[in-house]
């Protein structure tokens, strides 16, 4: 039978507690104090003039469809520096249905010698 | 017996043969009417779903095994010869079958109704709901058969409807070619996983999985090759790393309704893993007993739990890297969940797989006889809860995500992330399940995702602090994987393109906000989760001993 106590209770990790209603109690508070805070800042600023308009150190604003970052211009720096690693993948990734048989059959070798020999 | 216990002893055969007849009448009802026909594949989905229910909490609730067998009453036949054999198909459900014919339901259910206005432009639906009912019976039938050659019949059914749903944009040459691949792929697997089951029967005469769990010596060559067999061609379909190359094409292109529904034959396959690994081989693998009389070793246990720990670390670990980094470098969004999904079944592999080396030994002296029994230890076992509990949340997390990304190509007709943005203006229920999923597959609190990932981590930590560590960091990197799409798809400033794309139908939230729904549901609750539902399974994996008793009784 359930019961409330499995409903509400922490669950045991072995070396510590989660319990997610605490969290999230605890997140509701902290939006509150968030929203009491915020209620103090100005409301004065003018719309739709300088005030409200981004910065761009002088230069000229491009049009907003043109500032949408893409897809792939994101974590170029990641990929950038590990392009070493990303040419192995690229390389494993053929797209060739031989070569996925050919894993395959290369995985099934190394466990066969692994179970089978050693 | 009354109605109910009638349908409940019927229960584990009723949950393949509902949908399996329903495939076979949904061509007929086709030519009533479209609506009806949808109605009727909702119908017998939510029909197989409340036998699920039932049979699942009779089974988790009150801790019991059912066994159903086709042509009898018991598995084993006694002939004049007075040697019993078991010959007859039996369906034996334990806390395991019940924790994944689960996932199966919540899965087909979300994907049926999800499919209705998704696939409504399509042509040629009739065959459509015909293969999706025959997958959802044949990956129900995985999950449930306690047979190894109706295994690979389930198997087959399962493989051949999936080929033909990941095919269904027969106009697109990519959705050919990935149903080719994934057909290929399946089948050489198959053929590997039917060879191993040839050399079981041919060994031990027997075809039952606790008969062979009870027979199995483990002191010839054939056990060993068969072993390795199932674990590669159930590797293969699990989609675990260097071995999972069909998957990301397969999810990519089949229909997103599919894809879903893909998840559960894909963990159908993990589950059967697992299933050969603890309870056919888990006397030699996760129970050794060694027997010493007088100094001398009678049986001696293997150490074959430790080579197949290291096998399914290092095969984890893999899978984790190589799935989120090719994740974060994709620019086709499906494509991106599907190294995400493969990123996560390498969580489950090594929660499962670290707990093999936390076995350890137990001595009790009876009449002289010294009597070592192993046992995992408690990180072990929390390790084995953990990778179970991700099980299900994967599913959910990474199907929602999938059907978001339908929602996304439903509205656009766009998969690549460089040519969408914008879309949260327009699609405001679409971005938030697309949040809740990003935060639940990254294992963020308070979702799901968080509970079985804080499981994995901490008993990961205490058996090998490093695996740990690189379990939360491509935990991190997945994040930053969902964090580029929403902001390449959902953020930033209107398209013009897509200036009039409105809102997905209703149909379409209500499959994406069931799976929401329960996700938050097992991330507030998820000692429930774990006391009433992992719990069982966990249990049922590691007690080899029950299987077999349970089921030959």
């Amino acid at each position: 039978m359930i019961t409330w106590e499995s409903f509400l209770g922490s669950f045991d990790t072995g070396s510590g507690i989660w319990n997610p209603l605490v969290w999230v109690l605890s997140i509701i508070f902290i939006l509150l104090i968030v929203y009491s805070i915020r209620r103090y800042g100005k409301t004065g600023y003018k719309e739709k003039t300088d005030q409200t308009q981004s910065f761009l150190s002088g230069n000229p604003e491009y049009e907003k469809e043109q500032m949408h970052i893409k897809a792939s211009n994101m974590y170029w720096g990641f990929t950038e520096s590990l392009k070493f690693v990303y040419k192995i993948l690229d390389r494993m990734h053929t797209g060739n249905v031989s070569d996925y048989v050919l894993w395959f059959v290369i995985v099934l070798g190394c466990i066969f010698v692994l179970i089978g020999v050693i | 017996m009354n109605f109910f216990e009638s349908l409940l002893t019927h229960s584990p055969a009723l949950i393949v043969a509902v949908p399996l007849l329903g495939a076979f009448l949904t061509p007929l009802i086709s030519k009533i009417n479209d609506k009806i026909r949808n109605a009727f594949v909702v119908f017998i989905v939510g029909l197989t779903g409340v036998l699920i229910s039932m049979l699942s909490y009779d089974v988790l609730m009150n801790n019991k095994m059912h066994n159903y067998v086709f042509g009898g009453d018991s598995a084993l036949i006694m002939p004049a010869s007075g040697e019993s054999f078991a010959v007859r198909i039996i369906f034996a459900v334990d806390g395991l079958n019940a924790f994944m014919i689960i996932i199966g339901a919540i899965l087909a259910f979300v994907g049926v109704i999800y499919s209705w206005h998704f696939m409504k432009e399509h042509t040629g639906l009739d065959k459509y709901y015909t293969l999706v009912l025959l997958m959802i019976a044949g990956m129900l039938g995985m999950m449930l058969t306690g047979d190894m050659f109706n295994f690979f019949v389930f198997l087959e059914i399962t493989s051949i409807s999936s080929c033909a749903l990941i095919a269904f944009y027969t106009n697109k040459g990519k959705s050919v070619l990935a149903g080719f691949k994934y057909i290929v792929i399946s089948t050489i697997g198959a053929l590997f996983i039917l060879f191993a089951i040839a050399l079981l029967y041919g060994q031990y005469n027997a075809l039952n999985m606790a008969v062979l769990a009870n027979s199995i010596q483990f002191n010839t060559f054939t056990d060993k090759i068969a072993l390795v067999l199932l674990i590669s061609g159930l590797g293969m379909k699990a989609g675990i790393v260097p071995m999972h190359m069909w998957l990301p094409d397969s999810y990519g292109q089949a229909p997103s309704s599919v894809t879903l529904i893909l998840i559960g034959t894909t963990q159908a396959g993990l589950y059967a893993l697992f299933r050969m690994v603890f309870t056919v081989f888990g006397r030699h693998i996760t129970s050794p007993i060694e027997l010493t009389i007088a100094g001398n070793n009678i049986l001696a246990g293997t150490n074959l739990n430790s080579i197949v720990g290291i096998i399914l670390v290092v095969l984890a670990i893999l899978t984790m890297i190589i799935g989120v980094m090719m994740a974060l470098k994709e620019s086709d969004f499906k494509r991106m969940i599907a190294f995400a999904a493969v990123a996560e079944i390498g969580y489950m592999v090594l929660a499962i797989g670290a707990a093999f080396f936390t076995l350890s030994p137990s001595e009790i002296t009876i009449e002289g006889v010294q009597v070592t029994f192993y046992s995992f230890s408690q990180a072990g076992q929390m390790a084995i809860k953990g990778g179970l509990f991700h099980i299900i949340n994967d599913a959910l997390d990474i199907g929602l995500l999938f059907l978001v990304a339908g929602a996304i190509y439903y509205v656009t007709k766009e998969t690549s992330l460089n040519k969408l943005g914008g879309l949260a203006r327009n699609m405001k229920f679409t971005t938030i399940f697309f949040i809740i999923g990003l935060l639940a597959v990254s294992g963020m609190p308070p979702m799901n995702g968080f509970a079985s990932k804080l499981l994995i981590y901490e008993s990961i930590y205490l058996i090998n602090p490093i695996l740990a560590i690189v379990a939360i960091l491509c935990s991190i990197l997945l994040l930053a994987t969902f964090v580029k799409v929403l902001h390449s798809v959902f953020l930033g400033p209107k398209i013009p393109k897509f200036d009039e794309v409105k809102e997905v139908p209703a149909s379409m939230l209500i499959g994406m906000g069931l799976i929401a729904i329960v996700i938050i549901f097992f991330g507030l609750f998820p000692n429930l989760i774990l006391e009433n539902i992992v719990q069982p399974a966990a249990d049922a994996l590691m007690n080899y001993s029950a299987y077999i008793g349970g089921s030959l009784l």
